[in-house]
């Protein structure tokens, strides 16, 4: 430890070569590493969506497989496809209060919705319609859980499930993680025959000879907050109020397109 | 101070003088990083990093940080050294890295680090003081090591992610123990290794805080 006094000065300056050093060095890294950052962030959500999906393989060609991927911006109350620039992220964009609004009705506890959501439409090599992938998120017990709910051409039944983010508690609430509860999804029907949204998350879920075994998804065991947070946000983004319009027109567009 | 030798500084805080079964310190991340054995490697390997470089950077310039500044400069380089590490994880490693979250930014408040700034890099040359930041590092990654092992395997029956006890809800036999899972699970690994290595190494046994001295009063007739 030095045992003579420093001056004033000599404290400023090394205070202020100090921060000189360690902010340049600190900037060159994060300046230099960004490509990469944001290279790693739309791989994770590109992989995402194809699990969803149910189409990812590892080691899959992932540059071909987007190719097939159409992202769609789309207004929320109208259903129809508009454009923005791509960096636009509806989740960033519920924080601006010009580019969402609030919700009266918020069974998901998600307080906003975007004004543009986005959609994913995969192609498979043929060029039809194979999937429709639907960005979703909602409360849980202790954390908001996001994930994506894709969706086979006929837009009801369930092709899967995939919630890539989330805070619940690990082996109850997040068992909606793995994918032996997800599989569970998989091939219900969201809307009944007159078209109201009857997906539903319940303890026990239902027989198979039950008419609503369709519609029904085993709750998990000693998780019920989670489950109905889950069951809230899924009714809630298939509804009236999320992506519910935007649903019906894509119904209309394949529905004349497969003419 | 005579000076000691570089082997010694290095091997010293491994069991002799470990940061977190003796020192106490740093076990706020122990309990937070070890669910898995992926992230526990990922911390030990970033905290070897952080502490080596920022113990042989503070012992550089030690002649020449102001006494009335020095924690603060320490922080500085410490903060910056753990922000280039988390840049560089986001980059390389980007599962990981979200899998860690804000425990990687919460290595600047490991006291460990500070506290090896502060008693050893000010004072001594900077091949020591990087030894004796490795050291401190690898005794601090030996006990994560322990708790995530164990807190793994028991938790989750795998380590790193390959199944090896499967378990019931996969359609295994093993149940899993959900204590593991906890941090109170890791505290009492912690605890337990602890006791392990004082029962080796008896020295490290704190004397008891007193003793009861003999009766003095006679014994009555």
């Amino acid at each position: 430890m030095p045992t003579y006094e420093h001056s004033g000065w000599h404290i400023l300056l090394v205070a202020f070569l100090v921060c000189l050093v360690c902010g340049v060095v600190v900037s060159a890294t994060a300046v230099a590493l960004r490509p990469m950052q944001q290279e790693n962030r739309l791989r994770f959500r590109q992989v995402n969506i194809l699990q969803a999906a149910d189409l990812y393989r590892p080691g899959m060609e992932m540059q071909a497989a987007f190719e097939r991927i159409e992202r769609r911006f789309v207004e929320l109350e109208t259903g129809k496809q508009v454009a923005m620039p791509p960096e636009y992220d509806p989740w960033r964009a519920v924080r601006d209060p010009e580019l969402s609004r609030p919700l009266e009705e918020d069974p998901a506890h998600i307080r906003r919705v975007p004004r543009v959501a986005e959609v994913w439409l995969i192609q498979d090599e043929a060029g039809r319609l194979q999937r429709v992938v639907l960005p979703v998120r909602g409360l849980g017990a202790w954390s908001i859980m996001s994930g994506f709910i894709a969706l086979e051409p006929d837009l009801n039944t369930i092709a899967g499930i995939r919630f890539y983010d989330h805070g619940e508690t690990p082996g109850l609430g997040g068992e909606i993680e793995k994918p032996r509860w997800q599989r569970n999804w998989v091939g219900k029907k969201l809307f009944d025959e007159s078209g109201a949204v009857a997906i539903e998350v319940v303890k026990g879920g239902a027989a198979r000879d039950d008419p609503a075994f369709v519609h029904r998804v085993d709750a998990i065991s000693g998780a019920s907050i989670t489950s109905r947070g889950v069951h809230n946000l899924v009714r809630f983004w298939v509804g009236e109020a999320g992506y519910g319009p935007c649903l019906a027109r894509l119904r209309e567009e394949y529905r004349n397109s497969a003419r | 101070m005579a000076m000691e030798k570089a082997g010694e500084v290095l091997f010293r805080p491994i069991f002799d003088n470990n940061p977190i079964a003796l020192q106490i310190l740093g076990i706020c991340s122990a309990l937070a990083v070890t669910i898995k054995l992926s992230t526990t490697l990922t911390i030990i390997a970033a905290v070897l990093f952080v502490l080596a470089s920022a113990n042989f950077m503070i012992s550089i310039i030690r002649n020449l940080i102001p006494s009335s500044i020095r924690m603060i400069v320490q922080i500085t380089i410490i903060a910056s050294l753990v922000i280039v590490v988390d840049q560089v994880l986001q980059a390389y490693t980007y599962e990981i890295s979200r899998d860690l979250s804000i425990f990687v930014g919460l290595i600047i408040t490991n006291c460990i680090i500070m506290g090896r700034a502060e008693a050893y890099a000010m004072h001594n040359p900077p091949l020591l003081a990087t030894m004796d930041g490795l050291g401190n590092a690898l005794g601090y990654g030996l006990v994560l090591l322990f708790v995530g092992v164990f807190r793994e395997l028991f938790g989750a029956g795998t380590l790193l992610g390959i199944t090896i006890l499967p378990p019931v809800s996969d359609g295994g036999w093993y149940y899993t123990n959900g204590m593991m899972m906890l941090p109170p699970g890791a505290f009492f690994l912690i605890g337990g290794f602890i006791w392990l290595l004082r029962a080796w190494k008896t020295a490290q046994v704190e004397e008891p805080l007193f003793r009861l001295a003999p009766n003095s009063r006679p014994e009555a007739d």
